[in-house]
Order: C-alpha cells, then structure tokens, then sequence
C-alpha cells in the first residue's frame, strides 16, 4: 500500500559546510543520513527524522538544520495536520499510535497561572548565600504528637518515629524501568541521587545488582508485572513503591517488546530472554483498597517495617478520595502523577485524554487529607511535567512534600523530547537498551550533569524561599497564601485554594 | 467547592502587619503589683506603635473570682449583646456579671465591652473536659455572632485592649484600679488594619495570652494546621496562630516550655548533627513532626499563662528582646532601656539568643535563660 503520509521534518544540509565526515550518518539510528560514494555527498531521508537534533549537536561544521515540513494540508482547526496524519497512519496500519513522553497538548498548566510572593518592607527577605537556608525534607508517616519529658537537660523522646527518607532537595528521580532505558541511565541517575542526597527510583524492571550499592538512595518499585521482585531487591532499597498508575497511562498497562529484553534485562526483570514483558493494567492481586492494604503491609512485613511504603497514582478525578483511602490503607508516601507525566512508551490517544492536571489533583489531595485530620500521616510526592525550580516551588506550597522529575532529568542527560522513546532507538543513548546506542551515555558524564541540575534548581529554591522570608522548606509546605493565580475562574481558585493576585 | 482560603475568616483578611514594642513583667513570687510600671515601661516605646493598638493582659486580676472563668466580651451592637447573652445563660452560670468601667481617653470608637464570671452549665458538660467546653463556647461566639468578640476568657486573668496608643489604653479601661502578679503590655504598629479592637494584642484563649512582634512567613501552613486541630482563625492577625500553637502543644499535648519553644524556632537541621545522638534524634523527631508549626519570619512574643511568662523570638532574631532580674521580678521588653526605665539597679540583664526561650515560673527565682543541650 502506498503511504500517503508526508514527512513530519525536512532536513537541510549546506553543501559548502559538509566535509563528509558521515558523523550525522553515524549518529542517527533512525538512518536518517546517508552517505553517496559516487556523488562523494550525504543526503538524508527526512520521513525518517524526528528532529532529535543529535546530528545537529554533533555536526562538527553546524552545516544541519532541521525544518518543520512546511508542505502542509489545507489550514483547519478542527482538521489540524496531526489529526490528519493520525487517521491517514490508522487507516494504513489498522493500529494504536504509539507515542513517547509526556502529553504535549496546550491543556492549561497551571503553574503558569500561579505566581510567588516576596518580602517587601514589613518582613525581611534573607539571602540564601549568607543566611542559612535549609531545604532537606524527611518523607515518611509522622505522628499526631509527640511523647517527651525533659530528663535533667534532656528532652527525652518517648515515641516511636515511622521510618523517614531523608532527601537533601526536595526533588526525586521518579520511575525509569530498567528495559526501557538502558543499564547507564540507571547508573547515572543512582549516582547522582546518591551524590546530592536524594533518591532515584527503579521504575518497574527491577535493579541490577551491579547497583545495589546505591540502595540507600533507591526507591525500589513494585508494579503490576512485578518483574524482578525479590527479597534481596526489596531489602536493598530506602523505600518500596507501590505503582498502581502512570500520569501518562492512567488505567492502563505496559508493554516491553521481547526484541529490548537482554539477557542482563531478562535477569534482572526473571524473564526469558527476548520475550515480551508484559504489564498488566490493574495490579491482579488489587482490586480494592482493603487489596492495597494487604500488599502495603505484606511488603512492611517482608521489610520488618524498616521503610516506608508509597504508592503511586496517576491524578485521576477523584484523586482525593482515592488518596485518603491509601493513607487509611498504610501508604507512608503518596505519589501523585499529573496528565503532563511521561512514559516511554503509551497510546498516544491515552496520553492526551485521561487523567487531570497534578496542580488540581495535589491540591485537592492535600486539602482533603487536611480536612479528614490524616496529613500528618502520609507525605505526598508530587509529578508530571515539572519544567524548572518554579514549578517545584509552586508545588510545595500548594502542599506537595517533594516532587519526582522524569523528564527534567532526561533533558539534563541530552534528551530532546522528540517523543520516539518507544522506538527503542532514542540516538541520545537515553530510551534504548541496544549496547552500540546506550554507550552514548556516558555515567561520569551524565551523573554530572544531573547533579548540576538539582545544584541549580536547589539554589533557585533557596533564593525563592529567601525572597519570602522562609528560611525552612516546611514553612512553605502548604503554605498557599504565598500564591496568588491570574486569569483563573473563581472555581479554579476554590480548587487550588489559592488568591487572586492583587487581593 | 468551597473556596478554601475564606473558609475560617469572615473580614477575607489572612493577616495584619505590624511592628510593636512588647513589655512583661513578672513577680515571681506572685506578689501583686499595680500597672504603675508596666504602664510607664510600655509608654516609653511610643515610637513602636502608632495608635492603632495597645493592651495589657493582667495575672492575679480577680482573686474575688479566682474559681470562675472570667469572659472580656466586646459588642459591636446592642442587638450583638442581647444575642451573646441568651447564648451564655443557655450554657453557663452566670455568677456576677458587669460592664467595664471605663473613663474619658483619647481612644478610638470603643465599643461596649462587658465582663462575666461564669462556670460551665453542669448540665451541658457532660464527658467534656471544662477547659475544651470553655474554648469550643468562646469559637462559636467569635465566629458566629460577628458583632460580638470574646477577647478574654481566663480564670483570675483579664485582657485589656483596644484602639489607641498602650498609655491611652490604660487610662480609658482604669487600669491604675488594678493589680496582678504578672502584666503583658503591647504596643502596635499596624499597617493594613482596619482599626478595629479585637485586632489589639494581648491574644487570649482560656488563660494564655500572647503578645507578638512580627510577621509569619509561614503563617499560611501554622494556620492549616492548627484547622486540623479545630482551631478557627478569626483574628485578622497572624498572633492568633502563636496563641493557638502555644494552646495546643502545652495545655491539650502537655508538653512542656522547653519542647514548644523547639518545635516554633527549631535549631538547624546542621547544628543537631553536633548533638550527642539521642538528644539530636529527639530534635529531629520534633521537627518532622511538627514542621508545620515552625514559626518562619520575624518574630518576638511574650507568651503568659498562670504561673509562667514566656519570652521568645524567631530562630535568627529578626525581632528584638531583652532580659532582666531583679529580685523577685523578671523583665521581658523589646528594648532594654523600657527596663532600666522602671528598674534602674537590674541584676542581671542580657539578649537571649535566637530561638532561646526565658522562661520565668512561679515559685521560682531560677530564670531559665537558655537551653543547654548537646
């Protein structure tokens, strides 16, 4: 059948810049570029680009650039060029559309409606350089109240504490299995998480023994597939996560395509090499939330109660309810997932139409929990699609304990967002397992880069809350009245429990 | 849905802003003393305040009625009164009650203000601890009569405030007629207030007071919180959150002074690692427990209940406090020279260090000035 689909990107080459030195036909792995003996030139085949910018990157002439294809349909704004091309690609193949990262439409992102506060005049505002400025956060249960007695000079704890994460910036490293990223991405993201003082999170294929060393700084996961889980994988870890949704996939589960399971992936996931590892949608030992209690509390006692137990949700519409039952069922950590959260691989149709805003969902979470007495009793861990510190500080005061990056530290790693994770061939090195691609990751380089990265967004962090007069994350921590929203509905501002600026 | 940041506040009003001069002056061998000094002291910080508010809460006020809570009401209206006391005869015993003396003063647009002696209504207490009962009676008034205001509501205690400046406040309630073995003064600096007379300082609730200087940063989460705990913010002032806070971790979790003043203006996370390790676990514990309550921003508080007066400010001093002794008296004041104004010849006089509570008790002429732990 002939393909009536055009080309998404068109890829231009100045002649006079190229020297041929096949560095674009090298890195691409899409085999975008090639090389013409005879006509000693390269050319490309741009409907096999998806404007990763690798080449360009590297292109030691800067002779690429990539252009939107300007051969258009017809202008229409129901019948846009991408709901053209998607029935066109359905009506060729008969298939679901794939897609890679998180949602990419213009739903509203909330955050950029809601704006900070500083001290002017009556508060001075403190200067993180020279002031101490303290942003280490503890997730775990915390009691309704203390036992003590004073001893002499001491203060003499009576009660017992829950077990606490302590992280050194309140930003985490959310869920990246193993299988769809490669060995060296893992390795980066422990390293780092393990160098600055937080935590990474194994995502859903298991832990390579290789990183076990890390484990202090691991979160470990445990999905509906429940691959690589094992005794030794659950002791080695800070924390234990129970995945029941994904922001980008709420409701559904996933998929790992036999030709990305290696040996090393198959024996960390304890499947056979090259079979598909299939995850199924709902976890099949939890059909209701008395079902989640039992595994939280298999999982506290396999663990002897040494760790915390999260379970993770994408933001659905009834959020609130859902999370109040999980604290009641014994999550110590709730991690809430945003309709912008990524994935390596969804339904396209899936990505861009379920689940809400994490801005929504967070704020309803926390005021509910408030409002039922339990806050205390759970920390949330909020994510999907935080793009910078702003964002994260937004989210604190909304109420969220710390916040999971996935994306972010993609980016930080060389990641693009071309959205082809799913093609198992990301020529960053990134979303791959193939050995020739995933060496383009570098862990001294890539951990670097990530540790960089929450350097600059803690330091960002540190001036935000300075400029408010706070000089301790927990006193931002729910404190909404350092947001004030423009151009939101009274409803939108009754949901978000947040001001309109100038009131 | 309804919108959460009115929820408890009918002025839509999160906080007023203000910079005052604090006064405390404590015998701690609980002989009464007339407000001659602590009325000349709070005076001489005139430039503090600016008129828009002074107060004085007085300990060892009513020992005719030292058994019986005693209710400051101030009433907006007269129809507010009538509806406040058939509220109070349904649910207490009324022993005696009165209006207020009062005398000519350059004061503001004072409003009626009534005191009662009551108890509990025997009938209504049932498994209710009276202090619970008490606090639960003085948020239904404040939140839903609107024109009427329980400003103080302790036993052998009273609260004395309004608009105008501390010295002017004195003369208007009388206040040379009266004597205490404790007095907490304030004067005010507000710069958004709507002047009104609940918004003076001291705060009360039962038989604590508070007196504040300062801004809360974090006064957005120590007020979520305390809703957790059924506290209603109606004040229009970020010193309620103080005065609930105090409340709630010394009268209804019992801890003691030491403890509170750790949890609002906790060390650094980096000088308890200096710690030995129990002592450190048990700090750090009381901070993750009790983030919420951390009390950021500048501030300075005089916090009293019977028997103890308590002096204390943010963890890195944004605000002002001094010290000092003399005999039988303990100081507390914003600025040193209030004291040696009153009290020339002191015994001891310092600055307490951030987040370093004084703490004076009843009984004792031990003062304790700082915490030595590690």
């Amino acid at each position: 059948m002939k393909s009536y689909l055009s080309s998404e990107y068109i890829v231009e080459r100045n002649q006079d810049q190229c020297i041929r030195c096949k560095v674009c036909v090298n890195q691409c792995t899409y085999e975008t570029h090639y090389y013409d003996v005879e006509d000693d030139a390269v050319y490309s085949r741009d409907e096999n680009c998806t404007n990763c910018q690798r080449c360009v990157v590297f292109c030691p002439t800067h002779a690429i650039t990539i252009r939107k294809n300007p051969n258009a349909y017809r202008e229409n704004d129901n019948w846009t060029q991408e709901a053209i091309q998607a029935v066109k690609k359905q009506a060729e193949t008969g298939g679901v559309i794939l897609t890679g990262m998180g949602c990419d439409k213009p739903y509203f992102t909330y955050w950029d409606r809601l704006l900070l506060n500083a001290s002017q005049v009556t508060n001075p505002s403190i200067d993180p350089l020279r002031e101490p400025m303290e942003i280490r956060t503890y997730l775990g249960a915390k009691p309704d109240k203390l036992e003590m007695e004073i001893e002499g000079e001491d203060i003499v704890l009576k009660t017992e504490i829950d077990p606490q994460l302590c992280l050194e910036t309140p930003i985490l490293f959310s869920a990246l299995s193993y299988g769809a990223i490669s060995l060296n991405v893992h390795e980066s993201l422990a390293r780092a998480a393990t160098e600055f003082g937080t935590l990474f999170n194994t995502g859903e294929g298991g832990l390579d023994p290789r990183l076990y060393k890390y484990g202090d700084h691991t979160i470990v996961q445990v999905a509906s597939g429940r691959f690589g889980v094992h005794p030794d994988y659950l002791d080695i870890g800070a924390a234990i996560e129970i995945k029941i949704g994904q922001g980008a996939k709420p409701g559904i589960g996933g998929h790992l395509p036999g030709e990305k399971v290696s040996e090393d992936i198959a024996r960390t996931r304890m499947i056979p090499t090259g079979t598909d590892a299939l995850s199924p949608a709902p976890q099949h030992d939890i059909y209701s939330i008395e079902d989640l209690r039992q595994l939280i509390y298999a999982l506290k006692e396999a663990t002897d109660y040494t760790k915390p137990v999260s379970v993770k949700i994408a933001a659905v519409h009834n959020s609130a309810a859902i999370a109040s039952g999980m604290v009641r069922a014994g999550a110590d950590i709730i991690a809430l997932d945003g309709v912008r959260g990524a994935t390596g691989a969804a339904p396209k149709i899936i990505r861009d139409n379920v689940g809400i805003p994490i801005e929504l969902a967070l704020a309803s979470v926390d005021q509910r929990l408030r409002e039922e007495g339990i806050r205390n009793k759970a920390s949330i861990i909020a994510g999907g699609g935080f793009r910078s510190s702003a964002d994260v500080v937004k989210a604190i005061a909304l109420g969220a304990d710390a916040v999971y990056i996935g994306t972010a530290a993609l980016i930080a790693m060389g990641c693009t967002v071309c959205q082809k994770c799913y093609l198992g061939k990301c020529p960053w090195g990134i979303a791959t397992t193939e050995p020739w691609i995933s060496k383009r990751i570098n862990p001294d380089i890539a951990s670097k880069r990530l540790v960089n990265l929450l350097r600059g967004w803690s330091m960002e962090i540190k001036e935000m809350m300075g400029g408010m007069g706070i000089n301790a994350i927990e006193s931002l921590r729910g404190n909404r009245l350092h947001l004030r929203g423009v151009g939101l509905t009274d409803t939108e501002l009754g949901i978000l429990g947040v001001r309109m600026a100038g009131d | 849905m309804k919108n959460l940041s009115r929820i408890s506040n009918p002025h839509n009003e999160d906080k007023v802003i203000d910079a005052c001069s604090l006064f405390g002056m404590m015998n701690l061998e609980g002989k009464r003393f007339s407000s001659r000094d602590p009325v000349k002291a709070i005076s001489n910080m005139h430039e503090r305040g600016n008129g828009l508010g002074g107060g004085f809460a007085v300990y060892g006020l009513y020992p005719k009625y030292k058994d019986d809570y005693a209710f400051h009401i101030m009433y907006l209206s007269k129809e507010a009164k009538k509806k406040t006391d058939k509220l109070l005869d349904e649910n207490f015993d009324i022993i005696h009650d009165e209006e207020v003396p009062t005398k000519k003063a350059n004061v503001w647009n004072p409003p009626l203000v009534w005191r009662y002696f009551v108890q509990p209504a025997k009938h209504k207490l049932k498994d209710q601890k009276a202090d619970d009962y008490m606090m639960e009676k003085v948020m239904k008034i404040n939140t839903e009569t609107g024109k009427a205001f329980v400003f103080s509501s302790g036993k052998n205690m009273g609260v004395f405030k309004g608009v105008g400046f501390p010295e002017d406040i004195a003369e208007y309630f009388c206040l040379e007629e009266y004597e205490g073995y404790m007095w907490v003064c304030h004067g005010r600096f507000p710069t958004n207030t709507p002047g009104w007379w609940g918004g003076a300082h001291p705060f009360n609730i039962l038989d604590w007071t508070v007196v504040h200087n300062g801004e809360l940063s974090s006064y957005g989460i120590n007020r979520r919180y305390l809703e957790m705990y059924g506290y209603k913010c109606t004040m229009q002032t970020d010193t309620e959150v103080l005065a609930y806070a105090f409340d709630l971790l010394m009268r209804r979790q019992g801890l003691p002074v030491e403890v509170a003043s750790r949890i609002l203006a906790p060390p650094f996370w980096n000088e308890m690692e200096n710690l030995r390790p129990e002592h450190a676990y048990a700090l750090r514990a009381i901070r993750q427990t009790y983030g919420s309550l951390l009390m950021n921003g500048p501030f300075s508080v005089i916090v009293a209940h019977h028997g103890e007066m308590i002096g204390l400010t943010d963890r890195i001093k944004l605000r002002p406090l001094a010290a000092g002794t003399r005999g039988d008296f303990l100081y507390l004041s914003s600025e040193e020279a209030a004291i040696r104004l009153v009290s020339p010849m002191l015994d001891r006089a310092w600055n307490p260090g951030g987040g370093e509570p004084v703490v004076g008790r009843l009984g004792s002429r031990k003062v304790i000035a700082t915490l030595t732990m590690g």
